[in-house]
């Protein structure tokens, strides 16, 4: 099993077009699980149309106070690194979304007054596009902060028998992308030839250089001048895997919900060329 | 009456800091003598949770009126919770902004 996650550092350079489009080649001769990590906004089904098979709420640790077995020491506030207890006289405040479910408190009370709690902050969904493509994402609830968890808990779904599983990243370079990222084989950077791609792919190269992940780059909306992006790929010794170019038939393809595979013959070429040497 | 104020500097005539869980000092006034103490929020770098600690620092000060110019929810919570009145939108020099609200009707 190969596991190549698509990522970017700049939002909207391609990635869900990009991740369709390996999805729907690669299903052709693989069996391919797609992972759609960008939880806060998931759009991959928007084009995938799936038939959800299975929904599940994700829940994480919250932990619960026995007021009465209490004795409202403090040790908890000052065991929790994220701040989000405040033990007043006869009361504990908690603050949900600051808390990382870290387990300290239960850990520190010397009175075994804090007990495990569950809260939810998410569903996951899973779907079978068709028998050699199968299709997870999630949604972060609103209100909510930490949208890692969701992202684990989709990889923690992952289909053993799929050959290749692609990670369709959220854009970014912190907790959700490193949390989606992780533990990939590979990652395809997509990115567009302008001084804005070119800042957020160094910025999000460098993250992946210290986890030491190989990667490679996709330029898309390529006009044909794409110095600013093959001039750093020269440099840091990378290779530029595939060119999408610039045209207006895609963005109304896209806008209208449909995967590009039949609108890039070339491009077809280049990621099976590119896939066979992964 | 205890009043912490949300602050620049360590003194009166420092300008009032625009919010409240992460600004670099809180300054503590008894209004009767106007005599006040100062320290370093050490909440202004954190992570997360810096209203909420904040706020359990300056109770620990003896504070019971919070001047500031904006709290987050989280803040707010835990000011209301520990039984401390807030005054946002609070500005200029800590000095000004405790003389505006003395002169208030309560």
């Amino acid at each position: 099993m190969k596991r190549i996650a698509v990522a970017s550092g700049k939002g909207g350079t391609g990635k869900t077009t990009l991740s369709l489009i390996l999805a729907e080649i690669l299903s052709q001769k693989y069996k391919v699980h797609l992972l759609d990590c960008d939880v806060e906004e998931p759009n991959c089904h928007l084009f995938l149309k799936p038939k959800i098979k299975k929904k599940k709420e994700v829940k994480i640790f919250t932990p619960l106070f026995d007021l009465k077995k209490c004795a409202f020491c403090g040790k908890c506030q000052k065991v929790c690194q994220f701040h989000a207890l405040l033990v007043l006289k006869d009361n504990i405040l908690k603050f949900d979304e600051i808390c990382h479910s870290c387990r300290a408190c239960i850990l520190a009370c010397p009175e075994g007054a804090v007990k495990e709690g569950k809260r939810r902050i998410g569903v996951e969904y899973f779907s079978e596009i068709k028998s050699s493509l199968y299709f997870s994402w999630a949604a972060l609830d609103v209100n909510e902060a930490r949208s890692t968890p969701l992202i684990s808990n989709l990889k923690a779904g992952i289909k053993k028998d799929s050959d290749f599983v692609i990670y369709d990243s959220p854009p970014g370079t912190s907790c959700p992308f490193v949390e989606a990222v992780h533990g990939a084989d590979y990652v395809i950077f997509v990115t567009e030839p302008t001084p804005f791609g070119l800042y957020d792919l160094k910025i999000a190269h460098q993250a992946v250089k210290r986890m030491k992940i190989p990667c490679g780059i996709v330029i898309n909306r390529s006009y044909g001048e794409d110095k600013i992006i093959e001039d750093y790929v020269k440099k840091q010794n990378l290779e530029i895997i595939a060119y999408i170019s610039f045209s207006k038939k895609f963005a109304q393809g896209y806008s209208r919900g449909k995967i590009l595979t039949e609108l890039f013959p070339g491009l077809k070429n280049d990621l099976f060329k590119f896939m066979r040497g992964i | 009456m205890k009043i912490a104020v949300s602050s620049q500097g360590g003194s009166l005539s420092a300008q009032v800091a625009p919010n409240f869980g992460r600004c670099p000092v809180f300054l503590i006034i008894d209004s009767e003598t106007m005599k006040f103490e100062f320290f370093t929020n050490p909440a202004e770098g954190m992570m997360g949770g810096a209203g909420p600690e904040a706020a359990r620092q300056i109770h620990q000060h003896g504070a019971e009126v919070v001047l500031t110019g904006v709290v987050g929810p989280n803040a707010e919570k835990a000011i209301q919770t520990y039984g401390m009145k807030l005054v946002q939108r609070a500005s200029g020099t800590v000095k000004e902004a405790i003389d505006k609200y003395l002169k208030e009707p309560k």
